[in-house]
C-alpha cells in the first residue's frame, strides 16, 4: 500500500486514473483477484462470506425499518405494527431483519465452530480469532438491543433481566444498572438509547470486520489439512475459484434463509413479544432468542451461594457466579489460542482432539435445548453438567491432550495430500 | 518523540553517554525541559479528557424530570384482608398485602426459632420489614408494603392475585428462575440473593401511604 506500489494496468483510462491517484482497483485485485488461497477449501469455508453478506443485508435492511421506527415506549409496538402491516413491504423488510438476525448468528456460529475443529485460531491466527470472538460480542450487544426495539414484553423482560446481570457486581452494581436504565427501571430512556447504540454497533462492527479481514489477508487462509501452503501447487488464485464458490454457497444459504422468511417468519421468534411490553406482569416464562441459549443455561445453573466456610459470609453469590460464568465461558474462547497449544492444527490429525471437538459441540448444542427449559429439577442438572463440560473442554481437556496426544502424521503438502487422495 | 532517527546525528536521545556534552551541549537541559513539557502537556490532556467525558457519561444517568416522579401516595382503605394490590412506583411494580393473622404469624414463627432464623439467607426479621410506627395508636403488622421485583434478575414474583402460585412458603413466586419468598417477602429458597425489598414509605394518615 506504500506509494512505491507499480500501477496495476486495469486496461480503462479512468480505472487507471484512479487507480494511480488512489490504487483501490490494486488493492481488490491483489486481495481479492489473485490472492493465493489454499486450494482444498471445503463448503466449511463459505461462512465467512456468508456472514459478510448477513451484515450487510441487516445494515440494508435496518436503514430502511429506522426511517419508519420511533423510539418509545408509548409508541414502538405500535410503528413496529404499522411497518408490519401499513408500509408497502414493511412486511418484508421487517421479515427480513428479523430472521436475518438468526441466520447471522447460525452463519457466524459455523463459522466460529469451523475454526474450532480446524485449529484455525493458533498460531499465526491468534489475532485474527481474538478480532472474531470480538465481532460475536458485538452481535450479542447488538442482537439484544434490537430485540428491545419493537417493545414486546419480550423486549421488555428480556432487557430487564439482562441488565439485572450487572447489579451482580458487588457494591457498584445496583448504581450501574441504574446508570444503563437513565432511571429506575427499563423505560423510555433506555429504549432510545438501546436505538441509538443498535444503529451504530453494526457499523463497529463492519470496522473489527474490516481488521478481521486485514489480519486474515496477512496470515492467509488456514485449510483441512491445517497445514501452511508451501508452493504455488498448494494454492489457486482467489478468483475465479472462491468467488464463484462463495457465490454458491451464499445462493444456497439465502434460499434456505427466503425459506424462512417467507414461510415461516416467526418461527424462531417467541409469540409473547406480539403482545406489548408491560412492565408489571413477567411472562410466566421468559427465554431470550435462540441464539443466547447455550449462555442463558450457563447463567442459571450456578445455584448455590460460595460462603467462608463456618460464616455466612458470602463470597461469591448464586447470582454472581451466573453471571461469572457466562462472561467466562466467551472469555474461554479469548484465550483459547494459549490453552490449545497443540503444534497440529487439523482435528482430522488429532483423533483424541477430534472426539473432544464433537463432545464440545454436542454440550453447547444442549445447553441450548436446556437454556430454553423452566431452570428446575432434571433440567438444572444437565444445565450444570453441561456447564462443568464445556468448561473443562478449555481448562482440562485442551491443555492435557497437548502433553498426551499422538498426532498422526501430517501430508508433506497439501498437493501432495489431494493426489494421494484422488489415487 | 517517537523517532530519534530525525535529530539522529547532531543530538541522538538514545545515547547520551556516547556523544557526550561536547557534541549536544544542551542536551541534558533540554531534554528535561521537554520530559516536562511532555508530562505537563499528557497530564492535561488526560485530566481535559476526563472533564469533557464526564457529562457524555452523566447524561445517561436519571434525569431531574425521571427523579421527579419518585414518589407515590397510595389510599389503602379499599384493601381487604388477605388482599393484595400493585402500584406503580418509579416504573417499578410496588406490592401492598394487607396480612392475614396467618401469614403474620407464619413470618413471625421464623422470628421466634433460632435455627429457622439463621437459615435464612437476608436474615431480617419480619418486624423489621413493616412499619412498627404506630398511628393513631395503631400497630401495622398488616400491612406489608415491597417492591415487586425479583432481588436475582428483575421479573415480577407471582402471588399478588389469589389464583397465582405462592411458591413454597406462601408468599410470593418467581417463576422467572424459580425463587420462593414468604409472606414477609423474605428469599427462602432459589437463587435470588436477597429478600424483596422495602421501599422508603410513611404513613400520611392510618390508611395513606407515600412511597419514595
Ligand atoms: C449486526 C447487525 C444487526 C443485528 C444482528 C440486528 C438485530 C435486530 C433484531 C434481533 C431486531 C428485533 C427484530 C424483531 O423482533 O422485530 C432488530 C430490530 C431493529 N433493527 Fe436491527 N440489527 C442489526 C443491524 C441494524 C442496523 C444497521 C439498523 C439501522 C440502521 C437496525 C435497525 C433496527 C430497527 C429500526 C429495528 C426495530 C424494528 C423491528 O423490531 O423490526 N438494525 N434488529
Ligand atoms: S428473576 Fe426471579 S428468580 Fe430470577
Amino acid at each position: 500500500m506504500a506509494g512505491n506500489t507499480t500501477p496495476t494496468d486495469f486496461g480503462n483510462p479512468v480505472i487507471n486514473w484512479i487507480d494511480k491517484r488512489l490504487p483501490v482497483f490494486t488493492m481488490m485485485q491483489k486481495e481479492y483477484g489473485v490472492f493465493p488461497t489454499p486450494r482444498n477449501f471445503n463448503y466449511l469455508w463459505n461462512f465467512g462470506a456468508i456472514a459478510m453478506v448477513m451484515l450487510m443485508v441487516m445494515i440494508a435492511s435496518g436503514l430502511v425499518l429506522a426511517m419508519h421506527y420511533t423510539a418509545d415506549t408509548k409508541l414502538s409496538f405500535n410503528v413496529v405494527e404499522r411497518i408490519m402491516r401499513d408500509v408497502d413491504y414493511g412486511w418484508l423488510v421487517r421479515y427480513i431483519h428479523m430472521n436475518g438476525a438468526s441466520m447471522f448468528f447460525i452463519a457466524v456460529y459455523v463459522h466460529i465452530f469451523r475454526g474450532l475443529y480446524y485449529g484455525s485460531y493458533k498460531q499465526p491466527r491468534e489475532l485474527l480469532w481474538i478480532l472474531g470472538v470480538l465481532i460475536l460480542l458485538l452481535m450479542m450487544a447488538t442482537a439484544f438491543m434490537g430485540y428491545v426495539l419493537p417493545w414486546g414484553q419480550m423486549s421488555f423482560w428480556g432487557a430487564t433481566v439482562i441488565t439485572n446481570l450487572f447489579s451482580a457486581i458487588p457494591l457498584i452494581g445496583d448504581t450501574i444498572v441504574t446508570w444503563l436504565w437513565g432511571g429506575f427501571s427499563v423505560d423510555n430512556p433506555t429504549l432510545t438509547r438501546f436505538f441509538a447504540l443498535h444503529f451504530l454497533l453494526p457499523f463497529v462492527i463492519l470496522g473489527v470486520v474490516f481488521l478481521h479481514i486485514a489480519a486474515l489477508h496477512v496470515s492467509g487462509s488456514n485449510n483441512p489439512l491445517g497445514i501452511e501452503p508451501k508452493s504455488d501447487k498448494d494454492t489457486v488464485p482467489f478468483s475465479p475459484y472462491y468467488t464463484v464458490k462463495d457465490l454458491f454457497g451464499v445462493c444456497v444459504f439465502l434460499i434456505i434463509y427466503a425459506a424462512f422468511v417467507f414461510y415461516a417468519p416467526n418461527y424462531m421468534g417467541h409469540p409473547d413479544n406480539y403482545t406489548p411490553a408491560n412492565p408489571m406482569v413477567t411472562p410466566p416464562h421468559i427465554v431470550p432468542e435462540w441464539y443466547f441459549l447455550p449462555f442463558y443455561a450457563i447463567l442459571r445453573s450456578f445455584t448455590i451461594d460460595i460462603v467462608i466456610p463456618f460464616t455466612d459470609i458470602i463470597i461469591i453469590s448464586s447470582k454472581l457466579g451466573g453471571v461469572l460464568l457466562m462472561f467466562g465461558s466467551i472469555a474461554m474462547m479469548f484465550i483459547l489460542p494459549w490453552l490449545d497449544t497443540s503444534p497440529v492444527r487439523s482435528a482430522r490429525f488429532r483423533p483424541l482432539y477430534q472426539k473432544f471437538f464433537w463432545l464440545h459441540l454436542a454440550v453447547c448444542i444442549t445447553l441450548g435445548f436446556m437454556g430454553a427449559k423452566p431452570p428446575e429439577g432434571i433440567y438444572t442438572v444437565i444445565s450444570q453438567i453441561c456447564t462443568f463440560l464445556y468448561f473443562a473442554h478449555y481448562l482440562i481437556v485442551l491443555p492435557l491432550l497437548n502433553k498426551y496426544e499422538k498426532p498422526l502424521p501430517l501430508p508433506p503438502s497439501i498437493h501432495e495430500a489431494i493426489l494421494a487422495q484422488k489415487k | 518523540m517517537g523517532n530519534p532517527h530525525s535529530h539522529g546525528a547532531q543530538c541522538s536521545h538514545d545515547a547520551p553517554q556516547k556523544h557526550g556534552q561536547e557534541e549536544c551541549p544542551d542536551n541534558g537541559h533540554d531534554e528535561s525541559k521537554r520530559d516536562f513539557i511532555f508530562i505537563s502537556a499528557a497530564s492535561m490532556a488526560a485530566v481535559g479528557t476526563g472533564v469533557v467525558a464526564w457529562p457524555f457519561v452523566a447524561t445517561l444517568g436519571p434525569a431531574k424530570d425521571t427523579l421527579a416522579l419518585s414518589t407515590t401516595e397510595i389510599d389503602l382503605s379499599p384493601i381487604q384482608e388477605g388482599q393484595a394490590v400493585t402500584v406503580m412506583w418509579r416504573g417499578k411494580p410496588v406490592f401492598i398485602r394487607r396480612r392475614t393473622a396467618q401469614d403474620i404469624e407464619l413470618a413471625r414463627k421464623v422470628d421466634g426459632d433460632a435455627t429457622a432464623f439463621n437459615s435464612l439467607r437476608d436474615k431480617q426479621k419480619d418486624t423489621d420489614r413493616v412499619k412498627q410506627s404506630t398511628f393513631g395508636g395503631k400497630e401495622m403488622p398488616q400491612w406489608l408494603v415491597m417492591v415487586g421485583v425479583c432481588t436475582h434478575l428483575g421479573c415480577v414474583p407471582m402471588g399478588q392475585k389469589p389464583t397465582d402460585m405462592r411458591g413454597d412458603f406462601d408468599g410470593w413466586f418467581c417463576p422467572c428462575h424459580g425463587s420462593h419468598y414468604d409472606s414477609a417477602g423474605r428469599i427462602r429458597k432459589g437463587p435470588a440473593p436477597h429478600n424483596l425489598a422495602v421501599p422508603t414509605y410513611t404513613f400520611l394518615s392510618e390508611n395513606r401511604i407515600r412511597i419514595g
